[in-house]
């Protein structure tokens, strides 16, 4: 009794316990309300390939640019202890330069002037610089990550409608658009991959680097680590240079969904979800320890929950009112003082029954 | 305590984005409020004035527009002004550009003080506008409106040319109906709730499937957005709900429509399974339709400087003017008659 007593503590004390419990929630509720949710059909594209399609396959296709983004903003939280809100417009720049270089200086290119590889490595390095712009603000000039990347918030957008001379480039070229939809003869939505392959190297490369550690180390007491021989600056503003990748990744899926861009609605509000990802993976906003994976998994129980909302013919711009109804009991169930008393009445609980 | 702290804020945040989605009676979306640059490019007066009104020499202007870079429509209407309103054609034109309305009202008051003799606005909102038109009017400047109309009183304005959003979406409802389908089951992606566009746009589809019995799958703001629009129709595909017509209230949510049509394989375009219905005549629209991939387009007319100088004109030879809104007309595009000729004149 006691030894499985102390699994299941183990088990709710887990990060992973609150967003997986929520993803459980969905489940329910949607087997409930029609179970025909789950349903998966294989059937043929326009093109004429064979591609799943159904409401969770919506959910991965769409998650996805969600938990990339989760991963980098998990690692600035942490570094930080503050949020980037400026992800959105910086999508909007790094999809504006992807553009730029693809299609040169004509908007409507009957072919590519530049591999597309060589044009996202071009917008990932925007992406980067402009997440270093970030980075140094915070950690060199010690403004607030909210104030900082307020800058770039306000101005993004107009950035990147400059960088492409307020033209809106359409591309025409099929491969162009792998990315946001599927490889012929794959049925699977490739944003999915890209995420898995993301997960993939962020897992690498917190097990082999001193990633983790440091920006831990960091993000709990920023002097203790600086007399460890940790230079804090550098940690946050590397934090941030990597979410500049995430943003150049999620860049390329989005532009290559649509095959052009609108400067003012793309990745729209995206930033408040990759927040809310974070904070449903039960990390601490205000920075330190961090689970990479709850973030993820909070990324996609967002997404489940737009899709589910979506499924409902929920009023779209009531969406946010029901995110944060569903936030705020997930905060309020995650927190330390809730989740002590919870312990403390499932004990008495335990201790009655076992009389 | 932190936490408690910050699931306020976090509420704070959402409501604050909640707010955001309903508000604004912007014709446009504008995203992104950067602090509109108030640059004026004044074309200075040369010596070659050839036509003129009576006093013999140009006649100044002074022009108020939002930030060309707020989208296609307002890039090719800033383009339309610049080419009527030169000195070959008997104007001293100066341009101001914001987003905002207080930097709008400032350079109001500076083209009143260098005494322009019109002043033609585009406002970024409708209110504050009634103190710096007296000045104008008491400075004798003129003042026409164009593309929004502001709330101040009828007489601090000499005209105001605008679209009529309601007739736009009229005249597609009346297209589809001439379509005679069999049964109509009708997506309808509407814009930002609350702006104009949407809601003359979305009035009169709802007013025609009421009287027709049409039936409306789903109706759902997508908010100018392609992204939002394909989840929306992709979110009613996965359901299985039949439907054969997508009214989309402008060409990106259009955009967005069809790239969930083409995922789900449902054909779309004339002649074919869905008909799909979009506005604003961008230019890559109109080439959808010259593809038959999509079936209408309606426009929401940027090229509002002829309508001005009719204006400017009239007033000028001391003619009174009928009326004081002047709706402008607005085409519409049909797939199966719309030429090459319509795309490159009409496209934006």
């Amino acid at each position: 009794m006691k030894k499985e007593n102390s699994i299941f503590m183990k088990i709710v004390r887990n990060q992973c316990f609150i967003p997986l419990m929520a993803l459980l929630l969905l489940v329910v509720f949607n087997l409930i309300a029609d179970p025909g949710f789950f349903k998966i059909t294989l059937a043929d594209n326009s093109a004429g390939n064979p591609i799943l399609s159904g409401f969770l396959i919506t959910i991965l296709d769409s998650g996805s640019e969600l938990a990339i983004l989760a991963i980098g903003m998990t690692l600035v939280t942490a570094a930080s202890g503050g949020q980037d809100i400026s992800v959105g417009a910086a999508v909007a720049i790094a999809g504006s330069v992807l553009l730029r270089v693809l299609c040169g200086t004509n908007s409507r290119p009957e072919t590519l002037q530049a591999p597309i590889i060589a044009a996202f490595l071009v917008s990932c390095v925007a992406a980067m610089l402009f997440g270093a712009f970030n980075g140094v603000l915070v950690a060199y000039f010690k403004i607030q990550p909210m104030i900082a990347t307020l800058i770039l918030y306000t101005a993004g957008r107009s950035i990147a409608a400059w960088i492409n001379n307020n033209e809106l480039p359409v591309i025409s070229e099929p491969s162009f658009k792998y990315f946001g939809e599927f490889i012929p003869g794959i049925p699977i939505p490739t944003p999915f991959f890209i995420a898995v392959a993301c997960m993939i190297v962020t897992a690498l490369a917190l097990k082999f680097t001193n990633l983790r550690l440091y920006t831990q180390a960091v993000g709990i007491n920023q002097s203790s680590s600086r007399l460890n021989g940790l230079n804090p600056a550098v940690i946050k503003v590397m934090s941030f240079v990597i979410l500049g990748v995430c943003v150049a990744v999620v860049a390329l899926i989005k532009v290559s969904r649509i095959a052009t861009i609108n400067y003012s609605v793309i990745a729209k509000d995206i930033e408040m979800d990759a927040i809310l990802a974070v904070a449903l993976g039960g990390n601490a906003l205000s920075g330190g320890r961090f689970n990479m994976a709850a973030s993820i998994i909070g990324a996609y129980v967002i997404q489940f929950l737009t899709t589910t909302l979506y499924k409902f013919k929920v009023q779209s711009d009531a969406l946010p009112a029901y995110k944060a109804v569903v936030v705020i009991v997930l905060v309020v169930v995650s927190a330390p003082v809730v989740r002590e008393w919870f312990a403390g009445f499932s004990k008495k609980f335990m201790k009655r029954e076992a009389a | 305590m932190k936490k408690k702290v910050i699931s306020m804020l976090l509420t704070a945040c959402l409501c604050l984005g909640l707010t955001a989605c309903g508000g604004g009676s912007d014709t446009q979306q504008s995203a992104g409020t950067e602090g509109g640059s108030t640059e004026a490019s004044s074309t200075q007066a040369g010596s070659e004035g050839t036509e003129e009104g009576e006093s013999g020499g140009l006649i100044s202007v002074g022009i108020i527009n939002n930030d060309p870079n707020e989208s296609g429509f307002r890039t090719a209407n800033d383009k339309d002004l610049k080419e009527a309103f030169t000195e070959e054609n008997g104007y001293d034109a100066q341009f101001a550009y914001s987003k905002k309305n207080d930097e709008q009202i400032a350079s109001a008051q500076k083209f009143i003080q260098d005494g322009v003799d019109y002043l033609l606005l585009s406002a970024a909102d409708t209110a504050g506008w009634d103190s710096v038109l007296q000045d104008a009017q008491d400075q004798g400047t003129r003042v026409i409106l164009f593309d929004r109309v502001i709330d101040a009183d009828e007489s601090l304005y000499e005209a105001a040319i605008v679209s009529d959003m309601k007739k736009e979406g009229q005249q597609a409802v009346e297209w589809l109906k001439g379509q005679e389908l069999d049964e109509y089951n009708i997506i309808h992606l509407q814009g930002v709730m609350g702006s104009s566009a949407q809601q003359g746009r979305s009035a009169a589809l709802d007013e025609a499937a009421q009287s027709e019995g049409w039936k409306i799958v789903s109706q759902q703001t997508a908010e100018w957005n392609a992204e939002n629009a394909q989840q929306i129709v992709q979110s009613v595909i996965d359901s299985g709900d039949d439907f054969n017509v997508i009214y989309a209230e402008n060409d990106d949510m259009a955009k967005g429509a069809v790239a969930a049509l083409d995922k789900a394989n449902k054909s779309h375009g004339v002649d074919k399974e869905v008909i799909v219905m979009g506005f604003d005549c961008n230019k890559w629209a109109l080439e959808e339709l010259l593809a038959k991939n999509w079936n209408y387009d309606g426009q929401c007319n940027p090229y509002q400087a002829s309508y001005l100088t009719e204006v400017i004109e009239k007033l000028e030879n001391g003619e009174t003017l009928s009326e004081k809104v002047i709706n402008m007309d607005e085409k519409s595009f049909d797939a199966e008659t719309i030429t090459q000729e319509d795309v490159d004149k009409y496209g934006i």
